[in-house]
Formats: structure tokens, sequence, C-alpha cells
């Protein structure tokens, strides 16, 4: 596809440093930037290699420290809108090469609080306790009484992912499974319907992606890994205003605010010439167990109201049709910070098409969809990788 | 037996904004105020300078009934911070005049919420100038 916009375009590096729950000795700098030289070595490049970047942290001070400016450079959120942003600058012309990199250590330190960046301080949540498990919480229970969904269905999504986690040598959870359905039913209650073990977990860590033009790509140490189709849904802004899934809109009931991320679904795959079937592995974002079986319904892969039936019964997991979140997601992985995390599943995708994961690797895969967002928050990003040029 | 209470405890105050100050002085008057559209009748909240449902900027506020069904709800066991009282409900209400808000439920047990549950408004003052809009079951 010569007119694919993003024909000249591969993703030739990724990296995660070590997660953990903490990170001794590290701020949100120095772990970004410690990102930054993993991803430009894994790609077989140079600081001087890099001519464009996305994000402050890591990805600025590696400019910096390298003395490798003037360089191309957006704000754009790390994550899914920052890889589809660095895609469309090297089609245009703009850079070359370009680095994204992120990371977060020290900032959660009130422990008998929640995270800091699960509760936003605004007027209309303040007083009301809430914070984004509250939030994901009212959107699952519309989902739940309007369609039925089981809590035995959001348990089977946190085992699975939880269990990819137990095996993934890089978790920050590793080893802590095996888990059943029935184990995170048993775990407390946080809010209703979300236990325990339905909701992310927090923890420290960086990471970084690069991309460059595919010409450049040829001759590199990895198989590039190219960006089939995305795009992004955003409905306002996150935690100010009640988080329904009936916010409306543009006057079409298909798109309310609890499919958010179904127009952008609609694009990527058209911009790919692909649909849901063609997906190999799914790399979505996971901050909460319901999560999942809403982007399942959102982005096509079953009707509305069809993604508890879909999420059980060995689709999601090892060996399953659509496996979802291989490295353990949000839940086990890494949940660092509000930036990394959104970099990660497509790291884990780029890995999944490279065929080098560690664990769970889902043999010949082909193409892998990643998200990022969530209908409590009112956005969803999604993209389409593969290892076929498009 | 435990009846959900207003929070007592020293929870983070909401800062009005230029927008929602009619909102905020409206509450510390026992009224609970959304904006009603001139041009379509329909209702917006959160506080707005363009109607939610045709765009219209003719918006005027006026007092809400302050009945309405809960549209949906969660019980939180693990607060944000330890100023907040566990359980506590947050619910979004659909309001009579057809606009939504967020809240808390109080005034039954946890465990008598569910979609569909008539509620009442009822104001709680925080402090002089801040009073929380909460919800209980209809009488």
């Amino acid at each position: 596809m010569k007119d694919h916009p993003f024909h000249d375009v591969a993703i030739v590096g990724v990296y995660n440093t070590r997660q953990a729950r903490v990170l001794e000795g590290h701020s949100g700098g120095t772990i970004g930037l410690e990102a930054a030289l993993g991803a430009v070595a894994d790609a077989g490049l140079t600081p001087r290699d890099i001519d464009g970047v996305i994000g402050t942290g890591g990805a600025s001070d590696f400019v910096y420290q390298h003395r490798i400016g003037p360089v191309w450079r957006s704000m754009s959120g790390a994550g899914i809108p920052s890889v589809l942003e660095a895609a469309a600058a090297i089609s245009t012309g703009f850079a070359t090469t370009i680095l994204i990199a992120a990371g977060s250590a020290g900032m959660y330190t009130q422990r008998e609080a929640t995270a800091p960046w699960t509760r936003p301080a605004h007027e209309f949540v303040v007083g009301f306790g809430m914070f984004t498990a509250a939030e994901f919480a009212l959107i699952a229970r519309r989902h739940m009484e309007v369609y039925g969904t089981t809590t035995a269905a959001l348990a089977e999504v946190a085992a699975t992912i939880r269990n990819n986690g137990h095996v993934n040598p890089e978790a920050v959870y590793q080893g802590k499974g095996p888990f059943t359905p029935q184990d995170i039913l048993n775990s407390r209650m946080i809010a209703d319907p979300f236990h325990l073990l339905d909701c992310a977990m927090t923890s420290e860590g960086g990471c970084a992606l690069v991309l460059t033009r595919a010409d450049i790509a040829r001759d590199l140490p990895k198989p590039p890994v190219f960006v089939l189709g995305g795009s992004t849904d955003h409905y306002g802004p996150a935690y100010q205003n009640p988080p329904s899934f009936d916010l409306p809109g543009r006057n079409d009931p298909d798109l309310v605010n609890g499919w958010v991320g179904r127009a952008a679904a609609r694009r990527a795959f058209s911009m790919g010439g692909l649909s849901p079937t063609d997906v190999d592995v799914c790399e979505f974002y996971d901050p909460f167990s319901f999560e999942i079986i809403r982007q399942f319904e959102a982005f096509g892969f079953c009707g509305e109201g069809e993604g508890g039936d879909f999420v059980l019964g060995g689709t999601i997991g090892a060996g399953g049709r659509y496996p979802i979140t291989t490295d353990g997601g949000l839940m086990s992985f890494s949940h660092a910070g509000a930036q990394a995390q959104m970099l990660q599943r497509p790291i884990r995708a780029v890995q999944q098409l490279r065929g080098e994961c560690q664990s769970r690797q889902v043999e010949g895969a082909e193409v892998a969809m990643c998200s990022g967002g969530g209908a409590g928050a009112l956005f969803t990003d999604v993209m389409l990788l593969g290892k076929e040029r498009p | 037996m435990t009846l959900l209470e207003p929070q007592r405890g020293a929870i983070p105050h909401p800062q009005p904004s230029p927008l929602s100050k009619p909102f905020w002085a409206g509450l510390s008057r026992g009224e609970l105020l959304f904006q009603r559209c001139a041009d379509c009748g329909g209702g917006t909240h959160t506080p707005s300078l363009v109607c939610a449902h045709c765009g219209s900027a003719r918006l005027g506020w006026e007092p809400s009934s302050g009945r309405g069904l809960v549209y949906s709800w969660t019980v939180v066991w693990r607060p944000q911070t330890p100023a907040f009282t566990v359980p506590y409900v947050p619910i979004i209400v659909e309001l009579e005049e057809g606009w939504q808000m967020l809240s808390n439920l109080i005034g039954c047990e946890h465990d008598a919420v569910r979609v569909g549950l008539a509620v009442e408004f009822e104001p709680h003052a925080l402090s002089d100038t801040i009073t929380l809009p909460y919800f209980r079951p209809a009488g």
C-alpha cells in the first residue's frame, strides 16, 4: 500500500527499564533517561541519530545531556498518541528518527491514600471521594445493569492478565500467582464491583520507543514493526464530570462514551484494510478488569453486551484466539505513573511481533492491536501494529 | 445496621470556578441549581457556557426539583484518602429535568443502593461557603 500514510515509517527500538514497586535512587527523569538510552541501543542507533523527541522528562533530558539539539519536539501524551504523532512527523519530514520516552519514580509516597494520579482534585468530584477505581466502577456497573455482565467475567479477565504477569520474569508481580477467578472474587472489595485484584497496581519504571524511516530500518538489527492504523477518541477532561456510560456524542447513539474507542478502532481498521479477525494479539490497556470487556465490544470483536461471554471460555488466555495483555499489564507487569504505562502496550505489541517475548509469546503473530485509556477517563486510543509493511 | 451519613472528616473542599460560583452559592442557600436552556429547554451540568443539548449560549440558572433516579453506583471500601469514612456510595443521579450529576448516597444502608432507586437532594454544609449536594432515598 504505497498510499498508506505510514508506508515509510517503522518502529525499530523498544525498551523497558526494570519495573518495581519502588525504584530506590530514581526520579522520573533518571529512569526515563535510562529507558531512552535502552531504546536507542535496542534500535542499533546512537544518540546522534535522534533528531526528534516526544515527551518531557527522559526524552528531553536525553537531548540536553547528549547535546543533540536542535531536534523536533512535541508534548503529545505518551502512549499511542505519541507513536501516531511520531509516525506522522516522520511521514511529513519534520524528523527522521524520533525517540519517545517516559518514566515515573518517587511520586507515590503517601501510601495511606490512593496514588496521586488517580485522584485529581476537581470541584465536582473531590468532595465525593472519587478516584479512578470509583470512576471506572460507575461505568462497569451501568454495563452490568443493562447487559447482565457478571463479576465472574470480570474475574476471568483479571485472573488471565495476572497469570500473564505471574510467568513474566520482567513483571513486578512475577511469581505472585497463579490466580483463579475465585481468587479475584475473594480479594477485598475496593470499589464495587472491583475487588483489589480487579484493579491496576502501582509501581515505578521507565520505557521508551524509537521510530525511523522504513528505508533506514532495513539496515538495523531488529525486525521492523509497522504502524498499520490508529486513532484516538476523546470526550472531554477526565475525572471532572460524571463518568456516564450514556454521555452522548455527535448525535450518534452508537457513539456514547460507553463505546469510546469505537470510532478510533473503525478508523484504525479502515486505515490498515483490516478487521478484528485479522488481529492475533490484543495488547489492551487494563486499568480495571471490566475495561477489557468493554473494549472488545467497542472495537467490534463482539456485539454490545456480549463481552462478558466473549472473555469466558478460553478466548483471551494463553493459546486463545485473542490473547490479551500478555506481559501482565497494569495489574501485574507495571503501572508507573500517568505516562509510562501508556507506552507499554505498544512496546509489548512490538515485542510480540518481533517474537522476542520471554513469556506468553504468541507464535507467528502478524498483527497486534493495542489500546490506552478507558471509558471511566473519557478517552480511548487504539493502534494496529504489524510485521508487514503497509 | 449502619446508615450512610455525610462525610464528617477533613475531606478536601471543592474550589469553585468563575463558571460554577452560582452552583455553589445556591447550595449554600440549600438549593440545587442547574442551567436551563432558553432555546431547547434542556438541562446542563456541570456548569457550562453552552447548552449540552443544542449548543445555545442562552443558559439560565434555575432550581432543580432535587428528585431523580440512581443511574449508576459504586460502594467504596478503600477510601481515596483516610479523611473519608468507608463505606461510602458514589452515585450518578439522573435528575427529573434530564441532567446527570455525581454525588454520594446517604440515609440508607450501603447495600440498599441499586440502579433506578428514587432519590432526593439533601444539602450538607462543609464550611460557611461550601455545601455538598448529597442524595437520600426519596421519602
